[in-house]
């Protein structure tokens, strides 16, 4: 594939190794965290950890939008689901995460009509098709997912279709980054920035994490040189004793973001007061609702919902993983409660799941041989 | 790429110690998952139909215990019946694939070869089919027509006649336009003896051709991604290229596999389970047409977890790979097969890929269900 393969050379792959491993110090262990559920993906599905030296550690960050729902969002979404002649939509992955009670999966079993979509604007066209019944699209994400869904909820109000609403769950990417870098049990020495956040967003939200926390950070594409490469640029970083907000991802990231999208998620969307996030509580200006303009497209507003908070299960650590604190494996339940098929914690449905990840991808330690 | 094993910067006392309580987690895993699986849910989702662990855990769980016997628990594509001096092999399938006309082949086709490839998986010279059609009310008979005529031509281009049948109807909405279940007969062949727990370290895992197409044409013959390309359902009868298979090397054959729903990811770990095998394959020779590449990439999803509906996963001892390789080229669509991986001893019961990157990573079941009712 064009414009793909050229990211997954092999042979530039162990010039960068090579590289990498004239950075590294002897005997000193380097920390860095991929923010982004979309890394962490690239970075088992291609083995990447396999071309890194033993004392580079990655750490999973918080940046899988369906691993941060909390449960309440999901009983939330179900009962919409559940209401009468409702279409319900959602992306794939959100189908098997657990609420309380079930899952969406479960609630279409048991009757409801829920439809997988790729797209915001797939979830329209069903409304468009069933005019006469209600059509709730259940909208997830960070900066990355929400101008697509802004831009059909515009469409929608232009084109005057009254039966399309949105439960909204999108995210933000700054607010949990500080709450991380504001942990006391984190040790981390650099941050993979999120390339797909930042085609959005731009460069410029990252560089509190330089100037006020003095971690370098370098946003990454998703392809394996890509990451290889700005583990690379952070090493060079700390060799050279700077500390500042690179862009590896420039072919695709403009410095100030995207203008346009921007600008069409303040129409649509403005910031709850606080959201709650999985594991992690509830974290201030970090979630978006739809503005006064869209109330009418709302369905937590036109349908109401529970809205009751229900605590993550007791045995489930995916807020440590989240946070990085813990790797995946050691969660308690990781791999005997807690596995795919049968998920206890949000990390383990999406394939961008750190759990999930690496249970499929990495279950299978660096040093061991096969024979 | 450079080496580290002299920089000093492993095997550090903690490091180990990590990696030792790393691996004794990833140990209780594996053997939780080498146990029979069970059946704990409280109702039927679209995932036990996607050839996936939930699948399994259907099979494994109730009906195979439900109808304990040797030949059931074998978990073979074709069952044998020991009877009138020779080996008779039986197997049924059946299809509700959306749409019933899709690039590359109708649900008439694939009803005929499916249950004649799964008698061919298990070595079975496919002797005669068996016919069950289920109807909705409303059916068109121009479409109906159509299906009857694709069901004959493919049954006789396999030169298996079709001797009984049964029909229903159905009101509208009950099934989804037609429903088709075909159940075949055939005998075992002596030209080799296949099983899915005789794979050996060092043995060569062969596919028959690119892999992936009948599950991407379906996708987008849905018309739900706004994708368009030129990919066709490689639906086709195996026979011949087993026929040819078991004339060339049929001896040193261990298992063949047609790599349905679940894809060849599903085939390989059920089969190293069941061997006790470990597999490594290496990504860069797995062949896929750069169409299914590209949908696959757009999707999120691994080609190796598509399904096929003409192409065969064969282990073949170490010394007859490369014949195996030969015979299968020489068989029409067999052209573009290829040797993809081999079977190790350690760590036993998983697949693992070397990518094409220069990692190496675990290759599992599909989990989930990305793609309901593709045969």
């Amino acid at each position: 594939m064009k414009y793909v393969d050229e990211f997954r050379d092999p042979a530039l792959g162990e010039v960068l190794a090579g590289e990498i491993l004239g950075l590294v110090e002897p005997g000193r262990h380097y920390k860095f965290m991929e923010v982004c559920g979309g890394h962490t993906h690239s970075i088992y599905k291609y083995g990447i950890d396999d071309l890194l030296p033993a004392n580079v550690e990655l750490v999973h960050g918080p940046g899988c939008p369906v691993c941060v729902i909390p449960m309440g969002r999901v009983d939330d979404g179900i009962s919409l689901a559940h209401q009468p002649d409702v279409i319900f939509t959602c992306f794939g992955d959100m189908l098997r995460v657990p609420g309380s009670a079930g899952t969406l999966l479960d609630a279409k079993a048991e009757g409801a009509d829920i439809r997988m979509v790729y797209s915001p604007l797939d979830a329209l066209r069903i409304a468009k098709a069933n005019p006469e019944r209600p059509v709730i699209f259940f909208a997830i994400g960070f900066e990355t997912t929400a101008p697509s869904t802004a831009l059909t909820l515009k469409r929608a109000k232009a084109e005057g279709v009254a039966n399309f609403f949105c439960m909204c769950n999108h995210v933000t990417i700054v607010p949990p980054l500080r709450a991380l870098l504001d942990s006391p049990d984190l040790r981390l020495d650099g941050f993979i920035g999120p390339g797909h956040v930042s085609t959005v967003v731009g460069v410029r939200p990252f560089e509190f994490i330089p100037t006020e926390y003095g971690k370098p950070i370098a946003v990454a594409g998703f392809e394996p040189l890509d990451v290889l490469h700005a583990i690379h640029m952070i090493l060079t970083q700390i060799k050279e004793g700077r500390c500042e907000v690179e862009n590896q991802y420039a072919r695709v990231v403009p410095y100030d973001g995207n203008p346009r999208a921007l600008q069409v998620m303040s129409e649509v969307f403005e910031l709850r007061p606080h959201f709650e996030w999985r594991g992690m509580g509830f974290i201030s200006q970090s979630g978006l609702k739809l503005s006064e303009a869209y109330a009418d497209m709302d369905a937590e507003i036109q349908y109401g919902v529970p809205g009751i908070r229900v605590a993550d299960p007791k045995a489930c650590q995916c807020g440590e993983v989240l946070k990085g604190v813990i790797k995946p494996w050691e969660c308690k339940v990781f791999g005997s409660g807690c596995t795919p098929e049968r998920p206890i914690g949000t990390c383990m449905v999406s394939s961008e799941g750190a759990c999930a990840a690496y249970y499929n991808y990495g279950r299978f330690a660096r040093e061991r041989e096969v024979v | 790429m450079t080496s580290t094993g002299d920089t000093g910067l492993r095997g550090s006392e903690g490091e180990t110690l990590i990696s030792e309580r790393e691996q004794k987690v990833l140990n209780i895993i594996e053997t939780a998952r080498a146990k029979r699986q069970k059946f704990r849910d409280t109702q039927i989702t679209m995932a036990h139909g996607a050839g996936g662990k939930a699948t399994q855990s259907l099979i494994e769980g109730l009906l195979v215990p439900a109808f304990a016997n040797a030949t059931l628990e074998a978990m073979a594509d074709a069952g044998t019946v020991p009877v009138l001096g020779g080996n008779v092999a039986m197997t049924t399938d059946s299809f509700v694939v959306n749409p019933i006309s899709f690039p590359g082949g109708t649900i008439g086709e694939l009803a005929v070869n499916g249950t004649v490839n799964d008698l061919s998986m298990a070595g079975a010279k496919p002797l005669a089919l068996t016919l069950s059609l289920i109807l909705e009310e409303g059916l068109p008979a121009d479409i109906l027509k159509e299906q009857v005529a694709a069901i004959a031509a493919t049954a006789a281009a396999a030169g298996v006649p079709i001797v009984a049948g049964d029909t229903k109807v159905v009101e509208r909405g009950a099934c989804d336009q037609m429903y088709i279940c075909t159940t075949g007969m055939g005998v075992l062949d002596d030209r080799a003896s296949l099983s899915p727990s005789s794979l050996r370290p060092g043995d060569k895992i062969l596919v028959s051709g690119r892999i992936g197409d009948h599950g991407t044409a379906i996708m987008l013959a849905r018309g739900e991604f706004d994708l368009e390309s030129d990919i066709e359902s490689d639906t086709m009868c195996l026979w011949p290229m087993v026929d040819t298979l078991l004339d060339q090397v049929g001896p040193s054959l261990r298992c063949l596999r047609d790599a349905t729903r679940g894809g060849v990811a599903s085939v390989l770990n059920e089969l190293a389970r069941a061997s006790h095998v470990a597999m490594v394959i290496n990504e860069a020779a797995v062949p896929v047409h750069p169409a299914v590449a590209g949908a696959a990439e757009i999707l999120g999803i691994d080609p190796m977890h598509v399904a096929n509906e003409g192409k065969m996963v064969v282990i073949a001892a170490p010394e007859a790979a490369d014949a195996a390789l030969a015979a299968l080229r020489s068989a029409p669509g067999g052209e573009e097969a290829a040797i993809i991986g081999e079977c190790k001893t350690e760590p036993e019961g998983m697949v693992l890929m070397a990518t094409a990157f220069g990692g190496k990573r675990v290759m599992d079941q599909l989990v989930g269900d990305p793609l309901p009712r593709i045969c």
